[in-house]
């Protein structure tokens, strides 16, 4: 019995039980200080949701093979070219027919696929020429692709009010959802109050049917070659698994996740975020797959959902606890979001274990 | 059995091995070659005056160079770019805050700084070492994530520590409220140009003025001398190729500084801090020694194959340790250098770029993962700060937009590592296959 | 030579986890003998040579028995520094050199001549400048010991193997301490003018006074250069002769001897040979196994055994044929040319194949027992899904039903169909290899080293479930081990492999004389 707790103990992971004690010890304290538990409730419910499906990008890519997409911000830039374009489109043809918000959302998506379908699968082919430094050529593939988004947002021709500068070049920083009807239109629907606790049922069913699907497919035929290719690609290539194609699928559903998911964070945020925004996204989806357990090999939906859970659920509890200490402690939430974000990706790197 | 014995070549045969080596210069060169095609259009399009521009690089060289430098150590142990100079930058940084509050001024306070950060440095560098021995193949990812790491505890320390839980009372350093540093910290009054000390400068306008263009001379004939005396020597460092164009770079020093002799002009409004260049002088001399020392060697025979050194007796991961420690006490010397001749600086952001702009520059110089000389380091930073120079003001003609042209350099940082290191992946992957093959 | 032993080995035993690997192993070398020590896979050679250095793999498993004295002197040895430090050098089989550098620096590699400078004063040894005049002179005297005139300021990179091979052992013989030297197969890499100017070398570095111990599968060679030779068989020592008291065919016999008895099978009637499979000139770049120009036949319903020693060749056929491994040549099933370098074809043309890398190309080890079974069978031939449109989704029924029905017939000891392989012990993961095997219900069944890492009772076992599928199925199977006993007891014909290629084609019950001189590269004496 010792050995089973000690076993599931180093299994888990000395990072993983600091988190968990920190989230404890965060949420004894938002009691303790008589924080307003139903408002944090809350805004944690939300922020689980806006993160889900930008989390569960990650699971593809891990299963795959590949490791944990750092790049994903391909996917990101997709998303906000399908977002903007949405608009745009709402724009030039307002004098014939308004859209829904919801209906909006789901054309933006619409655009965004065919983008993030492209730019995953040239990923992917990338990613297969640099086999066991993936994690490294992601991170900057993804830091160059925002760099030079931020040239192609001065040039884009948007010219719909709320995105361009009303004077001078290019598309604003922050483009406000809200004239569209847009913003928040899956948290609120069919949203209900248990108390004082709001939840966004429609951002849940979202992202439990991304889930859904994700499970269905990797237990179809090119799910399980999938993962094969990734948990051991000399058994594939023996199992008659095309191995790279295996690769490329894994990274394109990845990309497509992540431009699916940034465009339902952004509903729930009400913005679109432009410019340096997608950056260091990706690190957060990261951590949080980490968090919840997975290893830069292995992952599952489980870890996915304990991830977000976990490490969303820190961030919100973290800022209003630390604010409640003193104030001068205003930035502590962001510090130790830094500060597990990036001790958790180095703790799983280390894992890892050398070539 | 002889292998090394030259043979004789007929002419023709001549005539394909200089082409053949020309392409191949050209090809392993690209990415140099391709920058100077591009600083040379950017300062073109930007129309600059040649001497602003030469102002502004000298200035831009001086404190990036040394920073630069603190690259190529890590490399010849094999352990790739070091991103994890971001903890030097954070020591070096942190020192200067406290020397400036303590309020010692000028050469004698960086001198302080620096012999105080080195111990600091040390124990970051042990600890990312073994940080890195644990996380073999993956120390770059592992590098750029530590540094974010660092400045979480950065802030953690400066921004929420410093003058509540660690005592601090200065007015002038610490916010308001009593807590955290403040957002920027000046040294216009105390550090800075502590190194670059105005009595040192060649551009006064006192008894140097007019010294310049003799020594630059007095350098263009000896470099002139000293290169042909390297290539005739035996040891056959210097290939043709190098020698006409060192030859040819040194002839236009000369022309120039004739023509200063004789004509004079704007030159002496250029400041060169000759402390400071001694300073990084001294750096690429330290660097090259040690790479023919025993624990250079070790290095590079670790940097090679890990296996092979260890079975040969070699303690791999102490060397590895040790080379990222040097590297790291370098980088924190580097970002005080660099922060003196800045002047002020940003206390959570001017760290932050330092690994990404000296890794891209150490690259644009035609530096690889696995190689990297001082030559490359330097030239590297002439041309990335070239590009840095020109291209706000060519974005602006081209586009009417300077900001193009800063967010064009920041593409061009991260690319250029992006695609370095793609290369050098395929490059190892096609490698391994071809082995196979053979 | 009638001095003392300079290395003497007394009575070394060894135990790995319960399991005697080496036992009662005696071994005298005098200065300036050569020793040959002779064996096939798994005699025992390697873990000798391990005890003699110190590897940490002998002490975290428990040390050995018995004692080694040097020079008369009673030693234990700890680790490969300290037996570099009694004057024991090696030479190894893969090259420890560092392709950049040149050869005085990888002949110097951890041993550079050192000069102090300034800064050395400071900072002590570790700063001090290499000498590199000194270094160079030191490997020219090192080289010209072993008369090779090549330039010590060479690099390493794109020298002829032999050349490098020469750098390895100019290392060795720079060392000054240096006393005995052990060749690790020295031979296996080279071309043969190469090796006889490698033996030559051996000759003149005795004549030096050092002490030489040769490991080796060449019997000629062997009796061509040593004085001395040990034969080891199964961890057991088995003979010691001298050159003049001994040849190539005693030595072969002694090797090989007779270990396990043959299975009781009923003996089959033999109808018709009927030929199944021709493999003309089958050439298979696998790194380590290469293949170079197989010819082989495989008739109808038999179990063909393919031997040799390691590294010959002889596991690259299989994966050749299966498409691992980029191969050329013609392979023809039921004269059906075989498009190769694709499983995909070779698996659709009814071959299956149970790999000799059980861990690492022959299971997945995280995943469950019923999915090993059947992922061939899914991706291969659309079986165990259920199809919408383009859509396909795992029919978790027929696939329990099926490993179910594998586990009874293969008997697989598990908690169940969902345990993960990796828990299972190595006997019952083999078998859940065959069962993936036989779930493509293949025509013939390639099977590579069955018994590897498996123990004594699982191997029976698994020989056993064989002869079964050869017997009631009438199953062709080709089986590739490198246990001769194992061969000889199951299979009907058995193609030996040196050097790449097919060495002749034994009968079980023919003599160990044959078997021991076709492996070591001899023609036979039927052949002669």
């Amino acid at each position: 019995m010792k050995k089973f707790i000690t076993d599931s103990f180093s299994s888990f992971g000395l990072a993983r039980v600091i988190i968990l004690g920190f989230f404890v010890f965060l949420c004894v304290m938002a009691v303790v200080l008589r924080l307003n538990i139903s408002e944090l409730l809350t805004s944690s419910l939300v922020r689980i949701g806006m993160w889900g499906v930008l989390v569960l990008a990650m699971l593809p890519a891990i299963v795959s093979g590949i490791g944990p997409n750092f790049g994903v911000s391909l996917g990101i830039v997709c998303g906000l070219v399908g977002g903007l374009t949405a608009l745009e489109m709402a724009f030039r043809i307002s004098h014939v027919t308004e859209f829904s918000g919801g209906v909006l959302f789901f054309i933006a998506i619409l655009i965004s696929l065919p983008f993030a379908l492209l730019t995953g699968v040239s990923y992917g082919w990338l990613l297969n020429r640099v086999k066991g430094s993936e994690m490294m050529i992601a991170t900057y593939v993804g830091f160059s692709i925002v760099s030079i988004m931020k040239i192609a947002w001065l040039f884009l021709p948007y010219a719909s009010p709320e995105m361009a500068w009303p004077i001078g070049r290019g598309v604003r920083v922050q483009i406000s959802l809200a004239n569209r009807g847009v913003t928040r239109v899956l948290n609120n629907f069919l949203s209900f109050n248990i108390g004082d606790i709001v939840v966004p049922t429609g951002l849940f069913i979202f992202f439990a049917l991304c889930c859904l699907l994700m499970w269905i497919f990797l237990r179809s035929r090119t799910g399980v070659a999938m993962y094969a290719a990734g948990d051991n690609p000399r058994f594939s290539e023996a199992a008659g698994i095309n191995v790279n194609r295996s690769r490329i699928i894994g990274t394109t559903i990845s990309t497509v996740l992540g431009a699916i998911g940034i465009l339902v964070y952004a509903q729930s945020y009400g913005f679109l975020q432009l410019y340096e925004g997608p950056m260091f996204m990706p690190f957060v989806a990261v951590a949080a797959i980490l968090i919840g357990g997975a290893s830069v090999r292995k992952a599952t939906i489980t870890h996915v959902i304990i991830g977000t859970a976990l490490f969303l659920g820190i961030q919100v509890v973290a800022i209003p606890v630390a604010n409640a200490f003193t104030s001068d402690w205003s930035s502590m939430g962001e510090i130790s979001r830094k500060i597990i974000q990036n001790g958790v990706i180095l703790y799983a790197l280390t894992q890892a274990g050398g070539d | 059995m002889r292998v090394a014995d030259k043979t004789i070549v007929s002419q023709s045969q001549e005539g394909v091995r200089v082409k053949k080596k020309i392409k191949g210069f050209l090809t392993n060169n690209m990415v140099t070659i391709m920058f100077l095609i591009l600083g040379l259009l950017g300062f073109l399009i930007a129309g600059m005056s040649p001497f602003l521009f030469l102002m502004d690089i000298v200035t831009r060289v001086s404190r990036n160079s040394f920073l630069v430098l603190s690259l190529i150590i890590p490399v010849m142990a094999g352990m790739g770019l070091n991103f994890s100079i971001v903890l030097g930058a954070m020591a070096g940084q942190a020192l200067l805050i406290f020397v400036t509050h303590w309020g010692i001024t000028g050469l004698p306070g960086i001198l302080l700084c620096m012999i105080l950060v080195t111990p600091l440095s040390i124990f970051l560098g042990y600890l990312t070492g073994k940080l890195f021995n644990k996380a073999k193949g993956q120390e770059m990812i592992a590098g750029l994530i530590l540094a974010f790491f660092a400045q979480g505890v950065y802030e953690l320390i400066f921004l929420q520590l410093i003058g509540g839980v660690i005592p601090m009372d200065n007015r002038v350093l610490i916010m308001s409220s009593g807590v955290g540093v403040r957002t920027t910290v000046d040294l216009s009054f105390g550090l800075k140009y502590g190194l670059d000390w105005p009595g040192l400068t060649l551009g006064m306008p006192t008894l140097l003025r007019p010294t310049l263009p003799w020594v630059l001379s007095f350098f263009g004939v000896a470099g002139t001398g000293l290169l042909i005396f390297l290539y005739f020597s035996k040891k056959m460092v210097l290939s043709r190729l190098k020698l006409i164009a060192g030859i040819a770079a040194l002839a236009a020093v000369l022309v120039f500084s004739i023509n200063e002799m004789i004509v004079g002009s704007q030159v002496n409004l250029i400041r060169v801090p000759l402390l400071t260049w001694i300073v990084i002088a001294g750096l690429c001399f330290f660097i090259y020694f040690f790479s023919q020392t025993k624990l250079g060697q070790d290095m590079r025979s670790v940097g090679q194959d890990r296996h092979v050194a260890a079975v040969a007796g070699i303690q791999v991961d102490r060397v590895r340790i040790i080379a990222i420690m040097m590297s790291m006490v370098m980088a924190s010397w580097g970002h005080i250098i660099f922060l003196q001749n800045m002047g002020a600086f940003s206390t959570y952001g001017s760290h932050e770029q330092i690994g990404l702009y000296s890794v891209a520059a150490l690259l644009i110089g035609g530096a690889t993962v696995t190689r990297a000389t001082i030559g490359q380091a330097l030239l590297g930073v002439f041309l990335f700060h070239t590009l840095f120079i020109v291209s706000p003001s060519a974005g602006r003609q081209l586009f009417g937009d300077a900001q193009v042209g800063e967010y064009f350099r920041v593409f061009v940082a991260y690319g250029v590592i992006g695609v370095t290191l793609a290369m050098h992946a395929w490059k190892k992957l096609l490698e391994a296959s071809s082995r196979l093959e053979n | 030579m009638s001095e003392k032993n300079l290395l003497e080995m007394k009575g070394i035993g060894k135990t790995y986890f319960g399991t005697q690997v080496l036992k009662d192993i005696n071994l005298g070398v005098k200065p300036g003998e050569i020793h040959g020590i002779v064996g096939e896979n798994g005699a025992g050679k390697s873990t000798l040579m391990n005890i003699l250095f110190g590897m940490s793999v002998i002490h975290s498993t428990g040390g050995y028995d018995g004692e080694i004295l040097i020079d008369g002197q009673n030693v234990e040895i700890f680790s490969p520094l300290e037996a570099m430090e009694l004057g024991i050098g090696m030479v190894h089989q893969e090259f420890m050199l560092l392709p950049s550098y040149t050869i005085t620096e990888n002949i110097k590699l951890n041993r550079e001549e050192l000069k102090p400078n300034v800064f050395s004063r400071l900072f002590g040894q570790n700063i001090k400048s290499l000498d590199f005049s000194s270094m160079n002179a030191q490997a020219r005297r090192a080289l010209d010991k072993l008369s090779i005139s090549i330039e010590e300021y060479v690099t390493v990179a794109g020298l002829p193997v032999g050349y490098m091979q020469f750098t390895e052992i100019a290392r060795e013989i720079d060392k000054s301490n240096l006393k005995l030297i052990v060749f690790d197969e020295p031979t296996a890499v080279l071309a043969e003018s190469e090796a006889s100017s490698l033996l030559e070398a051996m000759k003149s570095i005795a004549q030096q006074g050092i002490a030489i111990l040769f490991i080796t599968h060449r019997l000629d060679e062997v009796v061509e250069i040593c004085h001395n030779i040990t034969v080891l068989r199964d961890g057991q020592h088995v003979a010691t002769k001298g050159r003049k008291a001994t040849d190539v065919y005693e030595l072969a016999e002694l090797m090989v001897g007779r270990k396990v008895e043959k299975m009781t099978r009923q003996k089959k009637q033999v109808k018709k040979k009927e030929s199944l499979l021709q493999i003309e000139n089958l050439i298979v770049h696998m790194p380590g196994e290469e293949v170079k120009g197989v010819d082989l036949e495989v008739f109808q319903g038999e179990i063909l055994g393919i031997g040799g020693l390691a590294g010959q060749g002889k596991v690259g056929i299989a994966n050749g044929v299966m498409g691992l491994y980029p191969s050329k040549g013609k392979v023809l099933i039921g004269g059906e040319l075989l498009k190769l370098n694709n499983p995909r074809v070779s698996m659709s043309k009814k071959l299956a194949y149970v790999s000799e890398d059980r861990r690492g190309v022959g299971l997945l080890m995280d995943s469950s027992l019923e999915m090993n079974i059947v992922i061939n069978a899914i991706q291969n031939q659309n079986r165990f899904i259920l199809k919408f449109g383009p859509f396909s989704l795992l029919n978790s029924r027929s696939i329990r039903e099926h490993a179910l029905k594998m586990i009874k017939e293969l008997d697989i000891r598990c908690t169940g169909p969902a345990q993960v392989v990796k828990h299972l012990s190595g006997g019952n993961q083999q078998k859940v290899c065959i069962a993936r095997a036989l779930t493509m219900n293949p025509g013939i069944l390639f099977v590579s080293e069955p018994t590897r890492g498996i123990d004594v009772g699982a191997k029976r076992l698994v020989l056993e479930t064989l002869v079964q599928l050869n017997e009631e199925m009438g199953m062709t199977i080709i089986m590739t081990s490198s246990e001769l006993g194992e061969l000889r007891s199951i299979t009907d014909r058995i193609a030996i492999v040196t050097g790449g290629k097919i060495a002749g084609i034994l009968k079980p019950d023919d003599s160990d004389v044959d078997f021991g001189l076709l492996m070591s590269g001899q023609k036979s004496r039927k052949g002669a």
